[in-house]
Order: structure tokens, then C-alpha cells, then sequence
């Protein structure tokens, strides 16, 4: 399915792009014809995509290094910051979207929808400059840099982390938050909620085991979908951070035509896509046991 | 309608009665808009910006790309939101910042809601192996975060406003095929349809006059959705330097050029009321989204 996309991405004059534009016709080309650039494109292609499925990724064309070496670190880097905004996000946006599901129309759920679906629709850079200025900058409670020193510990690297994140989370949460909402109106309606009252449970009980249980299936399905946004915003908040990350490899090698570090980025972004959409279609079947193959039904 | 008349001149009566009821639900669903206060409040927000996305530099106080020597000044009587590293007024540049955004976005989903309408249709009306085909190849594309799609093309194609809309616009047309297709098979199977079948209609007929009016509300929904998304993701892209290049006063360029002054807090004028415009922008129309889904859904 990747292969479409990394398929489309003709290439420009990459000599001429590294070499700058000061460099002599003949250079551009003994460039091109090292680095295999002026075959055709289709054999670049196969090239390309045997060599991947054996673990080699090429070489940067910009850095002369494996592309792996930087992609690699990279990554690591990617996962902390979406791991902080995970970390954050689910459990605060399932409290919120069942607050105000339980809340119906009340003010808090006014609050909490308004606020949710009108940072989700905010571009994520747009909401971390203001809490750059207003947590980093004004109030100084949080550094405005994400990476931490070298050498720091967890917590330190954590507290870098957040700021970066926050803006991750106020995209995310009006999402779940509205779909853990919708579910939770959904089963505080549903018959099997009125009969474990009628069976004398106490509020707690019948929210704890049976309206959340229900309730929370679609939310992670929805998460899952998220982490396609999550890559993209990724991109733009790593760029804004400069943090060394996935989207801010992807970011460099688009500028400065990097194809085998663009082409290996976006193909790793894409399998890591995959298998959150596979992780989620298990963890829904793990939850669900309706729809079990071979349950005790 | 005119031009049908002579092909259903049997159907005169009926002809003459749908157009009616038509009308009469519109007029019915225009009064609910009017009483939705999420709807109101949107379409005033995005009217501002509509009203100055027009006017543009002719009606804001200075001119947004006039250099000056006063650089860097803070907000005060003289420049109300404060100058840039170049000394042009910020609040000219927030006010004229409004066409670009409002040009590509729009232009963007008009190219997505036309060819994800059609491909819907098709897909959705013939099912079989055209459906199976080109449902398989939205499934590929929506298998990528669109932002990274979007990078990557840009990269192979070079940035430019024009690039940007078509890429944005074909980006967005599976989500909107995939809506519509969704739509159309609840329609299908309707009587009208089988009808027109029977009278012996061709398929694009029967798709774009005789379904196609009656999805509309579903598809008017999906535009101002896709609008709030396309304004994301063009602002992101803009701000990555994919999109409008300077010295264009638009709001995400101003943000990209300035947000590195910010180190030490001072300086916040440059970045605070272009965060601001955007903000107000994709709040106003994702309430009018909200408004006509309301409606819609009743």
C-alpha cells in the first residue's frame, strides 16, 4: 500500500540541490551518476525496496552516513515525546469525555465539549507558541526547550517533554474525549445500565463495571486512528521544538531532497501507522469478547 | 430543472411537486440555522475574516509590507498589535493575513468536495469492481498521515500556493469519496432510484440529477468540516515553508518567521495576534460545521 506513495516522489535535480547552485554542470552530474540518481526511476525504485526489506536503508545523499544511524536515534526520540502525549492525553481526555457523558448538558459538560472540539481544531503550533509564552516564557514553569541535557534523568527529560506535548494533547483530547462522551451517553441509555440498578448495584459499581467497560471500546479505536494525526503533528511540533525526531528527519530530508532519508522515513512512519491500527484491532477483540473468534457464545 | 423538462414531459405533476417540497424543507432548515446560536456566532467570526480576506490591504491602516525603521516596537497608540523584525504594523499584516488563508483553503476543499463527490458517486451507486478498485486505492492513501503525504509531494513538485491547494484538494478527496460513497448507498435503495431505473435513466443521470440534489446536506456538512481541517493542515504546511512564501502577511508565515524571537518572552506581539487569527478562523467555521450538522441530522 506504501508503495504508491513512495512511488510518486519524483525527484528533482539532486546534485544541483546538495552541490548548491554554484557548482559546475559536469560536477552535478558525476554526482548524480555516484549516488544513482540518473537511472531510471523504476530502478531506483526496485532498488530501493529490495534493499529496505533487507534492513538497509541506503545512505543519507545530504549526510553520507546510513540512513539508519540517523533515522534510528531519531525514532527513539519520536516515541518519548508521542509516549509523553499518550501518557497525558488518554487518561485525562477518557476522565473528561465521562464526566460530561455521565453530566449530560450540565455546565461542566458544556465546559469540557467547548473547550475539547475548540483545541482540536487549533493548529498544533499555533497552541504551543501560546503555552510557550504563557508556561515557558511568562510564568517559567516549564523549560521552553525539548530536549534535556545530556545525560539528565527521566524526570528531567519528562519535564522537558511537556511542554512539547501539551499542544499534542489539546488536539487529541477534544477528539476522544467527544467519542468516549458519545459511547458513555450510549450506554448510561442502554438497558443492561438500567437493569444493573434495578439489581441494586451502587452508582460507582454500575459506571465502574458496566457503562466504562462498554463505553470504552470505540475510544480505543479511536486513539489508534489518532496516531496518524500524532505523526503529522509530530512533524510540525518537532520543527517548532527542534527536536531531533522522526518528523523532524522527515522534515530536513524534504528541504534538502534527501530521497532515501525522506523515502525511509515515511515508509517507517507508515509501518508504525500500521501496526497501531493492528494493535488497536486486537486490543478491541481482547476487550470485546462479542466479537471473538470461537468466544464462549 | 429546465433542461429535464422535456425528458420527463410524463412526469409533469411529479416534476412540479418535488422542486415544492423541496423548498419548503430548505426554507424550513434555513429557519433552524437562523435560530442556532453555535451557526450565528460562526458565520460572524468567519464574515470578519471573509470581509477582510477581501478588502486586503486597502482598508487596513498601513500598508502590511511597507518597511519602516521602527522595528520591533511593542503594542501602542501609534501600531495597536506592535511592529515586526522589519518594522511593518502587525495588526495591517493580521488583517491583510486573512485572504491567502482564505483563498487556498477554500479553493482546496472546493477541488476535494468536487472529485471525492463524483468518485462517491461512482463508487457508491455501481458497487462491483469500480467500487472494490478504488475503495482498495483510498484505503492505500488514507493508510499515510496526510501531512506526511502532503510533505512529501510538495518536496517532489516544489512549494507554491497552487501546488498546495491541488495537493491539499486531492489529499482530502478520499475522506470525502468515502463519505459520500457511505451516503449514496443509503440512497440507492430508495424508490426514486428504482424508479428512475425503470423509466430506463442513464446511470449519470441518475446520479448527479437525481441523487445528488438529495445528498446535498450531507455533502455541505462534509465541505465546512473539510474546510476546518484544510485550514489546519494549509497553516501547519505554511508554517513547515510549503505553502505561501514572504514577505505574504499570512498568519502561519508571520509565525514561522517570528517565533524565534520569543527566547526570552519579549517580543510576543510578533507571534500572539496571528495565533490569535487563526484560532478565531477555525473556531468560526468549525462552529458553523457543528450548526449545519445539527440541522442536518434532525
Amino acid at each position: 500500500m506504501l508503495v504508491f506513495v513512495t512511488a510518486s516522489l519524483l525527484p528533482g535535480d539532486i546534485g544541483r540541490n546538495i552541490l548548491g547552485p554554484f557548482a559546475s554542470e559536469s560536477d552535478v552530474a558525476i554526482f548524480n551518476k555516484a549516488a544513482g540518481v540518473d537511472r531510471p526511476l523504476i530502478t531506483q525504485y526496485l532498488d530501493w525496496i529490495s534493499s529496505f526489506l533487507r534492513g538497509d536503508l541506503g545512505t543519507s545523499l545530504q549526510y553520507r552516513v546510513p540512513v539508519s544511524d540517523l533515522l534510528g536515534p531519531s525514532f527513539v526520540n519520536s516515541i518519548k515525546l508521542a509516549a509523553v502525549a499518550f501518557a497525558i492525553v488518554v487518561p485525562l481526555s477518557i476522565i473528561g469525555g465521562t464526566v460530561s457523558g455521565l453530566r449530560r448538558n450540565s455546565v461542566t459538560d458544556r465546559v469540557i465539549t467547548v473547550t475539547g472540539v475548540s483545541f482540536t481544531a487549533i493548529p498544533e503550533f499555533v497552541t504551543a507558541i501560546v503555552f510557550i509564552l504563557l508556561f515557558g516564557l511568562w510564568l517559567g514553569w516549564l523549560p521552553v526547550s525539548a530536549t534535556a541535557p545530556e545525560g539528565s534523568n527521566v524526570f528531567t527529560q519528562v519535564e522537558y517533554l511537556l511542554l512539547p506535548s501539551f499542544a499534542l494533547v489539546a488536539v487529541l483530547f477534544g477528539y476522544i474525549a467527544r467519542i468516549t462522551r458519545a459511547s458513555v451517553i450510549e450506554s448510561v441509555d442502554a438497558d443492561y445500565t438500567r437493569t444493573a440498578y434495578l439489581k441494586g448495584l451502587t452508582k460507582k459499581q454500575v459506571v465502574s463495571r458496566h457503562v466504562l467497560r462498554n463505553s470504552l471500546l470505540p475510544t480505543i479505536a479511536v486513539v489508534a486512528t489518532q496516531v496518524g494525526y500524532l505523526i503529522g503533528g509530530l512533524l510540525v511540533i518537532e520543527k517548532l521544538f527542534n527536536y531531533n525526531g522522526i518528523g523532524l528527519r522527515i522534515y530536513t530530508a524534504a528541504v534538502n531532497k534527501d530521497y532515501p532519508m525522506l523515502q525511509s522515513g515515511v515508509l517507517l512512519v507508515g509501518i508504525v501507522y500500521l501496526l497501531a491500527t493492528l494493535v488497536a484491532d486486537i486490543l478491541y477483540s481482547l476487550l470485546n469478547p462479542r466479537i471473538r473468534v470461537g468466544g464462549d457464545q | 430543472m429546465s433542461a429535464m423538462t422535456d425528458d420527463a414531459a410524463g412526469f409533469e405533476p411529479d416534476a412540479g411537486l418535488v422542486p415544492s417540497e423541496a423548498k419548503i424543507a430548505r426554507r424550513e432548515m434555513v429557519r433552524q440555522l437562523l435560530r442556532s446560536k453555535t451557526f450565528i456566532t460562526g458565520n460572524i467570526i468567519v464574515g470578519f475574516w471573509i470581509f477582510w480576506a477581501i478588502a486586503g490591504s486597502r482598508l487596513t491602516p498601513d500598508d502590511p509590507l511597507e518597511q519602516t525603521d521602527n522595528i520591533l516596537k511593542a503594542p501602542s497608540s501609534a501600531y495597536w498589535f506592535g511592529t515586526d523584525q522589519f518594522g511593518r504594523d502587525i495588526l495591517s499584516r493580521v488583517l491583510a493575513g486573512a485572504t491567502s488563508t482564505l483563498t487556498v483553503a477554500p479553493l482546496a476543499t472546493l477541488i476535494a468536495i468536487v472529485c471525492g463527490t463524483a468518485i462517491g458517486l461512482v463508487t457508491g451507486y455501481f458497487g462491483g469492481i469500480a467500487d472494490e478498485t478504488i475503495s482498495r486505492f483510498v484505503d492505500a492513501v488514507l493508510a499515510l498521515p496526510l501531512i506526511v503525504i502532503a510533505v512529501s509531494v510538495l518536496t517532489a513538485l516544489g512549494s507554491s500556493n497552487v501546488t498546495l491547494i491541488f495537493v491539499i484538494g486531492l489529499v482530502f478527496t478520499p475522506p470525502v469519496s468515502r463519505t459520500v460513497r457511505a451516503t449514496v448507498l443509503g440512497e440507492r435503495q430508495l424508490d426514486y432510484v428504482q424508479a428512475a431505473q425503470l423509466r430506463g435513466e442513464r446511470a449519470p443521470y441518475i446520479m448527479f440529477v437525481e441523487i445528488l440534489p438529495n445528498i446535498m446536506g450531507p455533502i455541505v456538512v462534509e465541505a465546512t468540516v473539510r474546510l476546518g481541517y484544510a485550514i489546519f493542515a494549509i497553516a501547519g504546511l505554511t508554517f513547515l515553508g510549503f505553502g505561501v512564501q514572504p514577505p505574504s502577511p499570512d498568519w502561519s508565515l508571520q509565525i514561522s518567521e517570528n517565533y524565534t524571537l520569543l527566547n526570552s518572552g519579549t517580543y510576543w506581539w510578533t507571534v500572539l495576534f496571528a495565533c490569535v487569527a487563526i484560532a478565531t478562523l477555525v473556531i468560526g467555521v468549525n462552529l458553523i460545521a457543528d450548526g449545519l450538522q445539527q440541522v442536518v441530522d434532525e
